[in-house]
């Protein structure tokens, strides 16, 4: 019934200074609609599911992406499979008994490898999103910055960690076994290392304007911790300014551990183990595996806390 | 027909039924404390960039309910005042109020009532419409159990129902659009932003376009604000402010506007067009010239003068035509200059001094 005057109103031929909102009755009607629709806001359960969605397209863009899937595999195994057998060779004999060999060094590092490199392109993608627009419709909406960095961050990790997991799932290949308290501490470690590395990429990507700055980032960011990781050689026996910067790479502490627990269950010779998995020394003190786990959990902490402020300072 | 979806099953329907103003509807809003009836509110906005002064002192309201459009070449700063409107840009200096909420103490709160059409479209090409709209409609925190309608509800509206499965990067230009449109009315916002919702698109779609911001502002009570160059387009709204060169030139309806400019395009053509502009020039004072093969000129109420022509002419007149003064008219009266002309020295003029604005005025 309410309806017809308005349709009339509709098609009538009014002229452009007719009195605003001539469909009244569809005014009153609708407005409790709109109240309806509206909500609180800035509640915490807001927040989750503002952190939930944002880690939700993350999956989504990266499930559709089958390429990219199949191509950040590419690198991690040619590193593994070429380098390594490669190395191997010119070592010309294997680390020990049971088959283990150069590849099952690198393995660990590889995997790292894996996470970093997907983790930082995952985080990086925000550059895109403000290129293309969307990051505007982001940080438009009415919630906390925080909540779509936090999202951001878990979607990037989670990313990194499926990819780390499929090169996990090649560790028969490099004779490491696949013990459930082995694969278990791996899998924790990649996801911490995948958070941390996330959190830093994202609090980059915060003062990155454009898509070209990715390239830096590559270069002055991503190639250095990934050399200075030991991810590809051990980290014993360096000469000093090179031992000195490896000190200082975060990804050297997620590297360590991985190898350490990956040489707890080969069998290697205790010279060689020492060489290859000798672990982090600060001042001649061997660092502990807990120490260095926390302080990539502490490292994650600061990168996340930068990204959120810097996020917090955006237009 | 379509926004009649947009309503929520078990809503009662008014109980009256009959028309209100929307300034008492929304004073009626305002009694719950948190609105009034001035949808925005702009006092002396300015805002710099480096010593470039995009928006130079701008003042301005908006009623609820009603569409105001900004119309401006490009660079005027119609999109520096939307993002300072939208909380976006902090304002240099000045003071805006929109739905009643400050735009630089309230952000959050002004965030939460205003839908965002942006000048360049903002929606992720890898996700399906769906998708999109989903992820809008977490993120304004639309309760659980209305998101699915609402999304539905929005897409039938713009008609993009079929396609609500397919990836943005397959959609057209006004296809986007609309989409954005949804969007933006997704979380029934009271203020609904439109920069330059047409922009780019072919007439056909920008018609389509128009048909559904009709159709929006006659039922929603929704307060839009929107900016356009187009001068045809400025024709849908109840108020528009002309900005030029970062300022309000003029402000007032359509109507009104075409009116002051005051004289009315007359051409007739006669059996003698000379012995016609010469009995024009003698008998009403009126400076008229050929012009398409037919004698026009200019002259306020056409439409009450050409009675008289016929009486009082003595030249046998066999056609009539009268035409409005159009926006076009009303931009060249207040600035000197068609907005084709302002739009090509565009980027020169900003440049400029004021000094050299003001000469050029
Ligand atoms: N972020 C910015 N930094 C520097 N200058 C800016 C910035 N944004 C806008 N401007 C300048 O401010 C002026 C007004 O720009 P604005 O985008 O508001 O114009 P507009 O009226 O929306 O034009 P158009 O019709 O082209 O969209 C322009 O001269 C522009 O170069
Ligand atoms: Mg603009």
């Amino acid at each position: 019934m309410s309806q017809v005057p308005i349709d009339e109103a509709a098609r009538r031929d009014e002229p452009p200074s007719r009195p605003p909102g001539s469909g009244a009755a569809a005014t009153v009607q609708h407005r409790a609609d709109l109240a309806a629709v509206r909500v609180a806001g800035g509640r915490w359960q807001d927040d989750v599911r503002a952190v939930t969605m944002v880690w939700r397209r993350e999956l989504i863009r990266f499930s559709r992406n089958r390429l990219r899937i199949i191509t950040s595999l590419v690198q991690p195994i040619l590193f593994l499979f070429v380098l390594g057998t490669g190395l191997s060779s010119l070592m010309g004999r294997g680390l020990g008994a049971g088959g283990s060999d150069f590849k099952t060094f690198m393995f660990p590092g590889v995997v790292a490898m894996t996470v970093l490199f997907t983790a930082i392109f995952s985080s990086v993608s925000i550059v895109w999103d403000r290129e293309f627009g969307f990051l505007r419709e982001m940080l438009v909406a009415p919630v906390r910055r925080g909540a779509l960095v936090v999202g951001k961050c878990a979607g990037g990790a989670t990313v990194a960690t499926i990819q780390a997991l499929i090169m996990l799932a090649l560790a028969g290949l490099v004779h490491v076994p696949y013990a459930p308290s082995l694969i278990f501490s791996l899998v924790g470690e990649m996801v911490l290392a995948a958070v941390m590395i996330t959190a830093l990429g994202t609090a980059l990507a915060s003062r990155m304007a454009q898509v070209e700055s990715f390239q830096v980032v590559m270069q002055f960011v991503v190639l250095p911790l990934f050399f200075l990781s030991g991810a590809l050689f051990p980290l014993r026996s360096l000469p000093t300014w090179l031992a000195v910067l490896t000190k200082f790479d975060p990804l050297a502490y997620v590297v360590d551990p991985m190898r350490r627990e990956v040489f707890d269950h080969v069998r290697a010779a205790p010279a060689v183990r020492t060489l290859f998995a000798g672990g982090v020394t600060w001042n001649g003190w061997n660092v502990p595996i807990g120490v260095e786990l926390g302080l990539t959990a502490a490292l994650a902490a600061l990168f996340l806390g930068i990204a959120i402020y810097a996020f917090g300072k955006t237009d | 027909m379509a926004l009649a979806h947009l309503r929520y099953p078990g809503t009662v329907p008014s109980a009256t039924g009959r028309r209100e103003a929307p300034r008492a509807s929304a004073r009626r809003n305002g009694a719950k404390g948190t609105e009034s009836a001035t949808a925005i509110e702009a006092r002396d906005l300015v805002r710099r960039f480096g010593t470039l002064d995009a928006v130079r002192g701008v003042s301005f309201e908006v009623a609820q309910g009603e569409t105001f459009g900004f119309l401006g070449p490009n660079g005027a700063g119609k999109s520096t005042t939307i993002s300072m409107l939208c909380t976006l840009l902090t304002p240099t200096s000045g003071i805006a109020r929109v739905a009643g909420y400050d735009v630089v103490a309230d952000r959050a709160e002004v965030r939460k009532r205003i839908g965002l059409v942006f000048q360049d479209t903002t929606l992720d090409d890898y996700l399906t419409a769906q998708e999109n709209l989903r992820f809008h409609a977490e993120l304004y925190g639309v309760p659980r159990s209305q998101t699915g309608p609402r999304i539905d509800d929005v897409l039938e509206m713009v008609g993009l129902v079929d396609r609500r499965a397919s990836l943005v990067r397959t959609f057209s230009g006004g296809m986007k659009r609309r989409l954005e449109i949804a969007r933006g009315l997704l979380h029934s916002p009271r203020v609904l932003f439109l920069d330059e919702p047409t922009v780019g698109l072919d007439p056909q779609t920008r018609t389509h376009i128009w048909g559904y911001i009709d159709e929006l502002r006659q039922r929603e009570a929704i307060t839009i604000f929107l900016t356009t160059h187009y001068m045809d387009e400025a024709e849908h709204c109840d108020r528009i402010a002309i900005m030029d060169g970062g300022q309000i030139v003029v402000e007032d309806t359509p109507e009104r506007l075409k009116a002051s400019v005051g004289r009315d395009r007359v051409q007739i053509s006669t059996a003698d067009d000379e012995a016609a502009i010469c009995a024009l020039e003698e008998r009403f004072g009126l400076d008229a010239a050929m012009s398409e093969g037919m004698v026009a000129f200019y002259v306020a109420h056409g439409e009450v003068f050409v009675p008289r022509l016929f009486a009082e002419l003595g030249v046998a007149i066999k056609s009539v035509s009268i035409a409005r003064p159009t926006l076009d008219d009303v931009f060249m009266n207040y600035t000197g200059r068609t907005i084709r002309d302002a739009e090509a020295s565009g980027s020169e003029r900003m440049a400029s001094s004021p000094w050299m604005r003001a000469r050029r005025r």
